[in-house]
């Protein structure tokens, strides 16, 4: 067992308010769109809005810092291992079988992670993002009384938004659960407060990584 | 170290967004103030009438009034002359029917029908004398009616069925020297009681208004703005602005809100951004007739009962008229919500010979489609009803309801609808083939008066709503964010979301349960192996 410095302070930051502005934002959502009442129609639509700038303030850090960081490439994507990836959690976790991938910090996603992460942030969360700023600006007027958006139908673009929610909350329930699929079944959750996950046969990995090459 | 400053730093940060964010603050409204000193002082006029040498005299007739008034305002009657008060009609270009003649001479109405035939009755609100029948002489400028509008006395009254002609008690004399810038009083005159009685037409429009509170109306509550008429009609050459859309059909000249409170009159960016599609009277009129009822239908099929040979007249709980042998059954509501339409401006009437289209027939088309760009949600009063129309030419008949005395056609003397329509029908110069039946009717009345204070303006949730009672449940064919959905979207969606729910339980149990099993496995070896 080794503790090793898995997720940094930005990212850990990061990880956080983005999972409590896109709760929220789920909350205030749903509600906008009539299937759950809390704050009411017009509370609901304002807290929205406002947690959705912060939303976005907070993607444009994060886009920038996995730029400069590099951190961007963790998100290759490879097929390799990816089939015994997904064999573990179908089968091999109930078995009792160690994961077939190893965390360290070079490589702290396995492939599958890799994959639905890569679809979450460049197709999920941009079609979401995309489709309310479309939403927040349609049909109406600036401060020069100019119509911004109306060539397209806002029953598409709700849809579109809609859709991304839905998807949203779904990757929360299994991204949720997954995390209980570490070394413990906290170990993942404390990683990801800390920084510090322990991980267990670094080296063993590392030999296996030499066989692989 | 560095940490601890981050976090602090970071935590200042999300304090002072989440104070902003969430603190209100009380904001005077500079807009608000400026057009309340605008309509604050009341102007005082630079004449003072009763001091003029022309009107220091007894009229013997009220056309002699008129030619004292001429005698300083010399071309005033050309501006009146030119007026659709005076002509009953006017220009203008109708999608369909190109440049059109229209007014209460030729359009007709779901409530007395029309003028035409009736005229003796109806001048009552025409600003002219002696209006009896359809040989009135629109260039007579003698004929003027100066003072049913300038009457600052409250003093001057038409006379019933006196085609125009003040009542014979009212002394000519004050009136023509108390005149002045028209008010509620002499503009309500006709508005208030269009239709035969107040607040019949119009529901937002009513005697009441003459003397309100603002929770009646904001502007013209005496408690508030006390605002006259005239401060948003505004005239300039006796053109005075604003549109009633049961005699209108263009979309120019019309009184905006806009034009004072602008078309961002909110703090609320949210709320600024529905003034592209939504009139404002459509969140500030949440309610009309507030003070009296209004009609909402009139059923002219069961007029003609009678008791004893005689005409008599019914009333309802609010002491309403439901009932009249002259004019059949009528239905009368108060505090009415109102109905919502989309709107550009621009309308098509009923007019005498057209040939019946549609059932209910539309007395007015009101057009407009959320599609179209310069179309808005406003909110309407629907009268509906029905009324005698031309079985046979399929076209809507103007009866000759008014006569002062039997065995003239009249169908409010003679109860025959078959002599009146024939009398009415001959009058106008159209065909009546001597079969007559009724026809359900519709008419569109925009709402724009009774406006409530902000306090009482509709809530976000009673349109952005899935019930079925929203206020604009009915109006379809766009989406409304919290009223509309994709149904298909929204059941994948569900289910998608309750899939993953019970497939992460599953799978978290059956590990649960096996990891339990095989600890209990292992511990048995160990104690086997011990």
């Amino acid at each position: 067992m080794k503790r090793v410095y898995i997720y940094k302070m930005f990212e850990r930051f990061w990880h956080w308010s983005q999972a409590s502005l896109i709760i929220f934002l789920a909350l205030t959502g749903f509600e906008v769109h009539g299937t759950i009442e809390i704050f009411g129609f017009d509370q609901a639509v304002r807290f929205h809005r406002f947690s959705s700038y912060a939303l976005l303030i907070l993607i444009t850090f994060s886009i920038f810092w996995h730029f400069t960081t590099g951190e961007w490439k963790q998100y290759i994507p490879s097929t390799k291992k990816l089939k015994s990836q997904l064999h573990y959690y179908i089968s091999g976790i109930f078995k009792g079988e160690k994961h077939p991938t190893h965390k360290s910090e070079l490589s702290k996603l396995n492939p599958l992670q890799k994959l639905v992460y890569l679809g979450f942030k460049v197709v999920l969360i941009p079609v979401v993002v995309i489709s309310g700023i479309l939403y927040m600006n349609y049909k109406t007027i600036d401060q020069n009384d100019i119509i911004v958006i109306s060539e397209i139908p806002l029953n598409t673009i709700a849809v579109l938004h809609t859709l991304g929610a839905f998807l949203l909350i779904s990757f929360l329930v299994v991204h949720v659960y997954m995390t209980t699929t570490g070394t413990t079944p906290t170990s993942n959750i404390k990683a990801m407060i800390t920084g510090y996950e322990e991980i267990e046969h670094e080296t063993d990995h590392k030999i296996d990584n030499q066989k692989e090459k | 170290m560095n940490k601890k400053i981050l976090i602090v730093i970071t935590l200042v940060i999300t304090v002072l967004v989440l104070v902003n964010v969430l603190h209100e603050e009380k904001t005077e409204n500079l807009q608000l103030i400026e057009l309340k000193q605008k309509f604050l002082t009341k102007s005082v006029p630079s004449v003072d009438h009763s001091k003029l040498l022309p009107l220091q005299k007894k009229f013997n007739s009220p056309q002699e009034v008129t030619e004292a008034c001429l005698t300083c305002h010399t071309e005033s009657h050309k501006e009146i002359m030119q007026s659709s008060h005076w002509n009953w009609e006017r220009v203008a270009y109708i999608e369909g029917r190109g440049i059109t003649e229209l007014g209460k001479k030729n359009l007709l109405n779901n409530f007395c029908i029309g003028a035409s035939s009736n005229e003796q009755s109806c001048a009552k609100c025409h600003i002219g004398f002696g209006m009896t029948d359809d040989h009135f002489d629109f260039n007579n400028a003698k004929n003027v009616d100066c003072m049913v509008c300038h009457d600052n006395s409250e003093e001057y009254q038409k006379g019933s069925s006196l085609a125009g002609y003040p009542d014979r008690n009212v002394n000519l004399t004050k009136v023509a020297q108390s005149v002045g810038n028209p008010n509620r009083g002499t503009c309500g005159y006709c508005h208030f009681n269009g239709g035969g009685g107040n607040n019949v037409k119009h529901g937002d429009l009513e005697q009441a208004i003459s003397e309100t509170d603002k929770e009646v109306d904001v502007h013209m509550g005496v408690n508030g703005m006390d605002m006259s008429c005239v401060d948003c009609h505004t005239a300039e050459n006796h053109q005075i602005k604003g549109r009633l859309y049961s005699v209108s059909s263009e979309n120019n000249n019309r009184a905006y809100c806009e034009d004072c409170h602008t078309n961002l009159p909110h703090f609320d960016d949210m709320l600024n951004r529905h003034t592209s599609k939504v009139a404002c009277q459509t969140c500030h009129i949440p309610i009309y007739a507030k003070v009296n009822s209004t009609k909402m239908a009139w059923y002219w099929s069961e007029a003609g009962k009678l008791k004893d040979g005689k005409p008599y007249q019914e009333e309802d709980k609010e002491g309403n008229h439901d009932y009249m042998s002259i004019k059949g059954r009528f239905v009368w509501e108060k505090n009415v919500k109102p109905d919502y339409i989309w709107f550009n401006g621009t309308a098509d009437h009923y007019i005498v010979g057209d040939t019946i289209k549609t059932i209910p027939v539309e007395m007015n088309k009101l057009y407009g489609s959320h599609d179209d760009d310069n179309s808005k949600i406003i909110p309407v009063k629907i009268h509906v009803g029905d009324q005698i129309y031309d079985k046979k030419y399929n076209t809507l008949i103007q009866p000759k309801l008014f006569s002062p005395e039997k065995g003239d056609s009249a169908y409010w003397q003679d109860f025959d609808w078959n002599l009146a329509a024939e009398a009415g029908m001959k009058r106008i110069g159209q065909p009546y083939s001597g079969e007559y039946g009724f026809v359900k009717t519709k008419m569109y009345w925009p709402l724009n008066h009774m406006v409530s204070t902000k306090e009482n303006s509709v809530q976000c949730n009673e349109c952005h709503t899935r019930e079925d009672d929203g206020r604009l449940a009915k109006l379809t064919g766009f989406y409304l964010p919290g009223r509309d959905r994709n149904f298909t979207l929204d059941y994948i969606g569900g289910l998608l979301f309750i899939i993953s729910l019970f497939g992460v339980l599953i799978h978290g149990f059956v590990r649960a349960f096996l990891v339990i099993k095989r600890n209990k496995y292992e511990v048995q070896i160990i104690n086997n192996e011990e």
